[in-house]
């Protein structure tokens, strides 16, 4: 049986399945781990209610766990209080920004309606750290980002957009 | 779940309603995969048909669980018949060209923005729980679609025209969204979910100006009503169940 510490240091270990340089954890998607008589109970949070990844995410934190002997892993998903990007920390933005990708800047709207703004706010560039930069498309490869081109030293980079 | 017991018929239908829009619009804009003008844009709508598609699973799932009959999302949104959803007109209409489906999505999204928002504070928990997630991605949508709305509108002689007839084709099919039968009373009355009328002038402060900064006239409002919330759909309904449905009726209970 492992151990609740125990436990999270395997999940910290598992990579979310399209940004591999970050694990399920330091994206905020693992809430709650408990271990119980015969297994583990995990909660776990879907970023995007689409989000095509989140089945192959429950596989991997359910294989990992029972790889490293947990015995029966639950898996359980909640959405509230809902994933908002707020909840990635500053290593994960580090190591996102070195991976090519613009963390979430800010904290992510609350309130009313978003309003309508044809310039969006510039973001940093990832390589170069040039904040001359001009956004390409509002959606990206992955229903999180956005894609972004940097003026400055000419490279596409993506945003992860802040929800 | 406690509240497998007491979920009344109109609190199963009010939650259908939604996840009906969300499906059908879903299936909608999934036919634009490989066909939008630009590749920014092919992006957007299937990212928009994706969370859409996403928050249908959701809500399908948890009506589901509402009724008790051990009907899953799977079930419901791919065995039922025509009569049995309860989405409104609007979201099974064709798209037609870009301007149209644009029109379309931000007059639906402001709508969808507004009773996200409003649920929040539901007495069902998941359905405020879905609807506090929904949120986020809807008013990504709305902001979106706004945008094309004005750059097509106020743009060329061309896409001024096809925006101002996209609106104008589109325009009656939106009061469906006010529209209520007393079962709707009555989920008002539980706090499940708001009147549908109490929206309307919230949703016209949203869209009017947008559609003014578009430069488009906003049509009046004539006495032309659909219901396709209590099941009585357009003639569009059946082709696009035809598609959707073919996996399912032709392998029942296959999976992924």
């Amino acid at each position: 049986m492992l151990s609740e510490t125990q436990a999270w240091q395997v999940l910290e270990g598992v990579p979310d399945p399209e940004i591999p340089v970050v694990s399920v954890v330091e994206l905020g998607i693992v809430r709650e781990l408990a271990c119980g008589e015969d297994g583990l109970r995990v909660v776990v949070t879907p970023t995007y209610s689409g989000c095509p990844a989140t089945e192959v995410i429950a596989e991997s934190i359910r294989a990992a766990l029972q790889a490293a002997g947990a015995g029966e892993v639950d898996i359980e998903t909640r959405l509230d209080p809902a994933w908002t990007t707020d909840w990635i920390g500053e290593t994960a933005r580090d190591k996102l920004r070195a991976y090519g990708i613009a963390p979430p800047s800010g904290k992510a709207a609350v309130g009313g309606a978003q309003p309508i703004r044809f310039v969006a706010k510039a973001q940093t560039c990832p390589r170069c750290g040039s904040t001359d930069t001009e956004r390409l498309s509002e959606f990206g490869a992955t229903a999180c980002k956005a894609l972004y081109r940097c003026r400055a030293c000419r490279e596409p980079f993506e945003y992860f957009k802040p929800i | 779940m406690t509240q497998q017991n007491i979920a009344t018929p109109e609190h199963i239908e009010y939650v259908l309603r939604m996840g009906d829009n969300a499906l059908i619009l879903g299936q909608r804009l999934s036919e634009w995969c490989g066909h939008a003008p630009v590749l920014e844009e092919d992006m957007a709508l299937a990212n928009t048909a994706l969370d859409l598609i996403g928050q249908a699973r959701l809500l399908l799932t948890h009506a589901g669980k509402l009724e008790g009959q051990g009907r899953d999302e799977d079930q419901l949104a791919f065995l039922r018949v025509e009569r049995d959803y309860r989405n409104v007109t609007l979201t099974e209409l064709p798209n037609e060209d870009f301007g149209r489906t644009v029109v379309r999505n931000f007059l639906f999204a402001a709508f969808q923005v507004l009773l996200y928002q409003r649920l929040a504070t539901s007495s069902d928990a998941e359905l405020a729980a879905i609807a506090a997630k929904s949120l986020k991605e809807a008013r990504y949508h709305l902001s979106h679609a706004g945008e094309w709305v004005i750059r097509l509108g106020d743009g060329t002689e061309l896409s001024h025209a096809r925006a101002q007839a996209a609106l104008d084709y589109l325009w009656p099919y939106t009061a469906e969204f006010f529209a209520a039968n007393p079962a709707d009373d009555a989920v008002a009355a539980a706090g499940i979910g708001p009147a549908w009328a109490s929206l309307e002038p919230e949703w016209e402060a949203l869209v009017v100006p947008v559609l003014n900064e578009a430069t488009l006239t906003v049509p009046a409002r004539t006495p032309f009503r659909t219901y396709g919330k209590f099941g009585r759909h357009s003639e569009h309904m059946g082709h696009l169940l035809a598609t959707m449905q073919y996996m399912q009726r032709t392998y029942p209970g296959a999976q992924w």
